[in-house]
């Protein structure tokens, strides 16, 4: 009994040793809080804007997300980053009911907040919040259908959604549905987020839609598999293929011509800036006044050179 | 025969190493996050809501378990009961009194299904409840889809306006009592917005008062009453249970059907909270449930557990959780963290029980 209990403090005494001393650094604290899981590779760029910053300004920039994706608990890890004083939060609006309550509060409590990703403008300012950094998701997707259109004359689609629980991400389907101007009807499908499920989804449903038109993936999660399940059915580059988001893979396919266009939301700027401004503001008071767009942006054949060296690091 | 010393009885029971792991937990955290705003009102009500959350369903999920089965819906059950509430309000304009009725009606008949199938297949109940699991979650996705063509149903909070039956799982008590600390200075206020001058912490959620509650009517039901002790005898020897005359399939459906309600409680109150629902709410929570259980002193087998001890389990469950965040400790080692303090606890708990009872 009494070595066990030891164990056990002997084991606690190095957790606590292991503890960043971080805790009380010279520097300001700042939280960045998420809606992704930790399955969703996407957010390491930002993990790794908020590094380049955090070490630029010399602060610390604390990553919080919820494990399995659960807003309502995303919700409690803003209350705790509230409770525990920080000089500003950085958080994404993955839905507005679940977080305006504890994002309010945190503003209301006098702590800086700006507001990233997910979300628009107009839920950030209601929020209180000092800014947004973001893409506006439909008018993404609605600019990515008219691009397709345009580029293709396609009069199907179909939306490969990894993240169905996520307003956003129906939007961008719905956008492209309208950008294209045909009906969003079950074009959409819920793939999970398995890459093995995903490819084998989308192989049955071109298999079941043999004259889909166009194809669009929400990110690396939805795009990758799908690339592959092209490959394995011998369509790669027979169908119109955009996608949101970069990684290795979609550029690599941006340059084969498998996938025609990314858009990319320039995630780096969303981890980055919102670091830089709060310290400044910390520091100097000074912010601006407007919020910053930072995507959509459309990489293509004609600039993947320039996206590519840095796609799933800074890009 | 010897007589049994007192401490010796003492430390035969279940949550006598749930109750060392909190005091230790406790002394940890006060350690290494005592000045991190852990143990400041707010941080107190952010990991105990947290901890009655995991309360709530862990008494459930405690009390089926005695009885020897499992259930692992509980958390497409939080999903589909919370998008039921809120179609019902929303989508429907269903007063919400009738929309929570409605929700828990449908999902104790759930629960009632689920343990019927598991009597009369005679399957494992791990395996019937993991049906489920699928079916209510994919079931919960398609009916949001279906009627709104989103997976998040928000303007439950506006519908709600008012409700009698909602203020009892969305509201606060002791609000006055807060009021009057913030002005004495005991704890802060807010600075800005419309709400300045307010307490940072209005009240203690009603999720916590329903988590206490559901201990305290648990524990009484399985140690003070001649059903706790049906409870018992069904995990542990149903065919014995079954020849003194405890009617074993009984009480077996009747807890499957407390784990729903118990999911359901957990899902009105974050309705009502945070003023909607989500078809992928309640991801994983039937293992938090299970391992608030384990940790509790609670057999995996079946017989043998306490509600206090679960209560307890899902205590240091929370603390630990939310502790690790106050603690600074960098994300992606924190379920490190978390899984090697949960074991630390469950093998703390298992050596005393074994060391005490003689058990191999």
């Amino acid at each position: 009994m009494k070595k066990y209990l030891l164990a056990f403090a002997a084991t606690a005494m190095a957790f606590g040793a292991m503890l960043p001393a971080a805790a009380q650094a010279e520097g300001e604290r700042f939280v960045l809080i998420s809606h992704a899981p930790d399955s969703d590779s996407w957010w390491n760029t930002i993990k790794n804007a908020i590094k380049v910053a955090g070490e630029q300004m010399d602060v610390e920039v604390e990553y919080r997300n919820p494990p399995t994706g659960d807003l309502a608990d995303m919700a409690r890890i803003v209350q705790q980053a509230t409770a525990s004083n920080p000089d500003g939060i950085i958080v994404t609006i993955a839905d507005f009911d679940v977080l305006s309550g504890p994002v309010s509060d945190a503003v209301a409590k006098g702590i800086p907040v700006i507001t990233i990703n997910s979300g628009t403008e107009e839920q950030s300012k209601k929020l209180g919040a000092m800014m947004h950094v973001g893409q506006p998701e439909y008018t993404a997707g609605k600019l990515a259908g008219e691009r397709a259109k345009k580029e293709s004359g396609a009069t199907s689609f179909v939306c490969v959604n990894h993240y169905i629980t996520n307003p956003a991400s129906v939007e961008r389907c719905q956008g492209f549905a309208d950008g294209l101007g045909v009906e969003l009807g079950d074009q959409m499908i819920d793939s999970g987020m398995d890459p093995s499920e995903v490819k084998s989804k989308v192989q049955a449903y071109l298999n079941a839609h043999p004259d889909t038109g166009a194809i669009l993936t929400l990110g690396p999660n939805s795009a990758e598999p799908t690339l592959a399940a092209l490959d394995e059915m011998g369509k790669s580059g027979q169908i119109y293929f955009g996608t949101f988001d970069l990684s290795t893979a979609i550029a690599d396919a941006i340059k084969a011509g498998t996938i025609n266009f990314a858009i990319d939301q320039q995630p780096y700027l969303q981890g980055y800036l919102p670091v830089v401004l709060l310290t400044n503001y910390a520091r100097y008071g000074v912010m601006p006044s407007n919020s910053i767009n930072s995507g959509p942006g459309f990489t293509t054949k004609d600039n993947i050179e320039l996206v590519e060296k840095y796609a799933g690091q800074y890009r | 025969m010897r007589p049994v010393p007192a401490w010796r009885k003492a430390l035969v029971r279940p949550e006598t190493g749930s109750i060392c792991g909190t005091i230790l937990v406790f002394v940890f955290f006060a350690m290494i996050a005592g000045n991190s705003g852990m143990f400041s009102a707010e941080g107190f009500i952010n990991w105990g809501t947290v901890s009655a959350q995991f309360a709530i369903i862990a008494v459930g999920a405690c009390l089926l378990m005695i009885a020897g089965e499992f259930d692992l819906s509980i958390g497409s059950m939080i999903g589909f009961s919370g998008i039921i509430i809120a179609l019902l309000t929303v989508q429907l304009g269903v007063p919400t009194w009738i929309a929570i009725i409605a929700a828990f009606a449908l999902a104790v008949a759930i629960g009632g299904l689920n343990g019927y199938l598991v009597i009369r297949t005679g399957l494992p109940s791990f395996i019937v409840t993991l049906a489920f699991l699928f079916i209510l979650r994919g079931l919960t996705i398609y009916i949001a889809i279906a009627t709104t063509s989103k997976t998040i149903i928000g303007g439950v909070k506006e519908a709600s306006e008012g409700d009698w039956l909602a203020a009892l799982f969305g509201g606060h008590v002791l609000t006055g009592l807060f009021s009057w600390l913030a002005d004495k200075g005991l704890i802060g206020q807010f600075v800005a917005g419309p709400r300045a001058g307010q307490p940072v912490v209005e009240g203690i959620p009603m999720l916590m008062v329903w988590a206490l509650a559901l201990i305290i009517v648990g524990h009484f039901i399985l140690v003070r009453t001649k059903f706790g002790n049906w409870i018992f005898a069904a995990g542990g020897d149903a065919q014995a249970a079954r020849y003194v005359g405890v009617p074993v399939n009984r009480v077996k459906i009747l807890m499957f059907m407390l784990t729903a309600f118990c999911a359901t409680v957990f899902a009105t109150c974050q309705v009502m909270e945070f003023g909607s629902a989500a078809a992928d709410r309640g991801l994983l929570k039937e293992f938090e449930a299970i391992i608030s259980v384990v940790i509790g002193g609670a057999l995996l087998t079946g017989g043998y557990g306490s509600v206090i001890g679960a209560a307890l389990g899902a205590l240091i469950f929370g603390v630990v959780q939310q502790g690790l965040f106050f603690a600074g400790v960098e994300s992606s080692l924190f379920r490190v963290f978390l899984g090697v303090i949960l074991l630390l606890a469950v093998i703390l708990n298992t050596y005393i029980r074994r060391r005490i009872t003689g058990e191999r």
